[in-house]
């Protein structure tokens, strides 16, 4: 009988093209996401070496970063950007490469558009030049972000050239309470791990509070394994997984669907495979989850003191908690809630799926939003807008007195103009605290769309399970 | 790709862990269709002020920047965004090194790709090294790739660790394209082993 192995290990195993002495594997990856700020120096490099993309046809591209979240009748003002997209779109035409575009009904965050249009399934190698790329692993698919020279090579070859990553077992088990959600697991693991945690890994979530999440849920949570340092993070496939993806656009039909089905139950890990590391996260005490400091790791239980400086395990991390405290100005040993907000940000790869949405305007249906608050609602692709206002939540979240804006990433990176000022507050569902990252002296507090919605009502940091 | 053979260069200190990709280089100069020019900003939020004039207390705008090679940095080095624009800011403002107690995994491939050498050094070594240059600006240390030893101030030597590949590629100055081009046959009939192919054509 042959050795037990992780989905992790059976992955690779499967994608392993040619392996040399002394040299990383050629992996060949199955799908590769294209996206306007990372692509154009790598198509620059194709050219000067003369070189076409190899697989057209597991390659596909849309706009999101850089492009406004304001109408799609409006030009994008801002030239540089506008070029950049243009780029991709001119780009794409010269190599052959689909491309949902600024005017697609199809455009969204790239990690929002792949599942949704069924072109990420299980046993997958997934890549994008962009770190939040990992999103896929919920379908069991070994995905990850990679650099630009990388995204050069895949267009080029099909492949990359990788070394193994260790495998890293979370296992949560247990059932979540009320007010508690996916994006409070992934959270509350960052926080016990920090954000370097998972360095060289990749993570395998598991656990009955995994298996019980919804394909959206199981994004959320697998959409921050970078946020531990982690290369990947994946959920092998159930009957969830395969229920999501059957019908969808892309998705394998007929005779080819069950083979693909039939293939897809053999990729979870074998009993009594073994991990590099293990670390056991108990869904029933979890509570809503936020980060008080600059990154993803300075994370606590909403009801918590944020930390002082003394918390730290030696003086580098004493430190880097005053100098976060000082960044966010807010005082170790005084609780969050009922701090004010300005903003309130709604989106992101992370959650602006339907899911979160529907959430955020369970909360906010027949109230209002603070007025001193700034509320962006932004779906994560035209498709989950079309859907969202099927169901009438836009008006939910406008008769709250939210903005309801076009798809993209929008606040999570702040590059298309929606960006805090500096010194403001923002409750934000997406993945990143760093300074600076929601606009130059802005401040981001991370944490689940019914914490964010919540919050926007109460005009300050709030606990949901107030006014479930 | 530039070849990387021996450096000798003094220090640059950033003391702080988990340095992100966000604070090296921010998004929004991510806006550019070119890999040039980036140097400008690197660590643009700590470097100027508001109004765009230097902040005089930044360590990039000391007058013992000018022509260093190597920054010492805390923890847990280009966390974050997998941006390759980080290591093309760095590279373009002068480093070819850099040296900290762990390096995250997408920047170190990113820097390795671009000629920049991301030196693992032992926790006390890294703290040794800003002791000394706390007290001693003009602080040099010696890296040697083909023997992987950083050479510190006094002479001693510590080893450090770069995967084969990578050190063939960097020693050479070659690139990692060239290697995957070569694989084209062994692709191809990858290729045509598998039983299920993705079409995202006539989207």
């Amino acid at each position: 009988m042959s050795k037990p192995r992780t989905i992790i290990q059976k992955v690779w195993d499967n994608h392993v093209v040619a392996q040399q002495e002394g040299a990383p594997a050629l992996l060949y990856i199955d799908l590769h996401l294209v996206h306007e700020v990372t692509s154009p120096q790598a198509f620059e490099g194709l050219r000067q070496r003369g070189l076409k993309v190899r697989q057209p046809s597991r390659t596909i591209a849309t706009t999101d970063h850089s492009i406004p979240t304001t109408p799609r009748s409006l030009p994008i003002v801002d030239p540089i950007a506008a070029t950049q997209v243009a780029k991709l779109e001119s780009n794409c035409k010269e190599f052959g490469i689909p491309c949902f575009g600024f005017h697609s009904e199809n455009q969204g965050i790239v990690h929002v558009m792949g599942p949704e249009l069924g072109l990420t399934q299980p046993g997958m190698t997934v890549v994008c030049g962009d770190s939040h790329t990992a999103t896929h692993g919920a379908f069991g698919a070994l995905a990850f972000g990679i650099g630009t020279s990388q995204v050069e090579h895949v267009l080029a070859t099909q492949c990359l050239l990788q070394q193994p990553s260790q495998s890293y077992e979370v296992r949560v088990d247990g059932v979540l309470k009320p007010g508690v959600t996916a994006k409070d697991i992934i959270l509350a693991l960052i926080a016990r791990i920090g954000i370097g945690g998972g360095t060289a890994s990749v993570f395998e979530y598991r656990g009955t509070a995994i298996s019980s999440l919804s394909m959206e849920e199981r994004m959320t949570v697998c959409n921050m394994s970078i946020e531990g340092g982690a290369r990947a993070g994946l959920i092998a496939p159930d009957d969830t997984t395969y229920e999501y993806i059957h019908g969808r656009r892309f998705a394998p039909q007929g005779e080819a669907w069950d083979a693909a089905v039939a293939r897809w139950r053999m990729l979870p890990t074998d009993e009594g495979a073994a991990y590099d590391k293990s670390i056991v996260i108990d869904a029933n005490s979890l509570e809503p989850m936020i980060t008080y400091g600059t990154n993803p790791g300075m994370g606590i239980a909403i009801s918590q003191p944020v930390p002082t400086p003394d918390a730290g395990k030696d003086a580098i991390e004493r430190d880097s908690i005053r100098k976060a405290l000082d960044y966010m100005a807010l005082e170790g040993g005084k609780p969050l809630l009922g701090h004010p907000v300005n903003v309130v940000f709604i989106g992101s790869c992370t959650n602006s799926r339907m899911s979160d949405l529907r959430q955020a305007a369970a909360i906010l249906k027949g109230r209002k939003v603070s007025p001193s608050v700034r509320t962006m609602v932004v779906p994560g692709s035209q498709e989950v807008k079309r859907q969202a206002e099927a169901e009438g939540l836009h008006e939910v979240f406008r008769a709250a007195g939210a903005e309801w804006r076009e798809a993209g990433c929008s606040m999570c990176i702040a590059m298309n103009g929606d960006q805090l000022a500096p010194g403001e507050y923002c409750v934000s569902t997406s993945n990143r605290n760093f300074e600076g990252r929601q606009g130059k002296g802005g401040r981001t507090f991370l944490a689940s769309p019914l914490t964010a919605a919540a919050s926007a009502i109460q005009g300050s940091i709030a606990d949901v399970r107030s006014i479930l | 790709m530039i070849p990387f053979t021996t450096l000798t260069s003094r220090i640059l200190p950033l003391p702080i862990d988990n340095i992100d990709t966000d604070q090296i280089i921010p998004a929004r100069f991510l806006k550019t269709i070119s890999k040039e020019g980036l140097d400008r900003n690197l660590f643009c939020d700590w470097r100027y002020h508001e109004d765009g004039s230097e902040r005089a207390d930044f360590i990039l705008n000391q007058p013992e920047a000018q022509g260093a090679q190597i920054l010492l940095a805390g923890d847990n080095f280009g966390c974050g965004s997998s941006r390759e624009h980080a290591p093309w800011a760095l590279t373009q403002f002068g480093f070819r090194a850099i040296l900290s107690s762990s390096f995250a995994d997408i920047f170190r491939g990113n820097a390795l790709k671009n000629s920049l050498l991301p030196v693992v050094i032992s926790e006390d070594v890294k703290q040794e090294l800003f002791a000394l240059r706390q007290k001693d600006a003009g602080v040099e240390v010696s890296i040697d790739l083909e023997s992987q030893t950083l050479t510190l101030p006094d002479g001693r030597q510590v080893e450090f660790p770069v995967d084969p590949f990578s050190k063939y590629c960097l020693l050479n100055g070659v690139d990692e394209l060239g290697y995957l081009v070569k694989h084209e046959a062994e692709i191809a009939a990858w290729e045509a082993r598998q039983p299920w192919a993705l079409n995202t054509l006539g989207a």
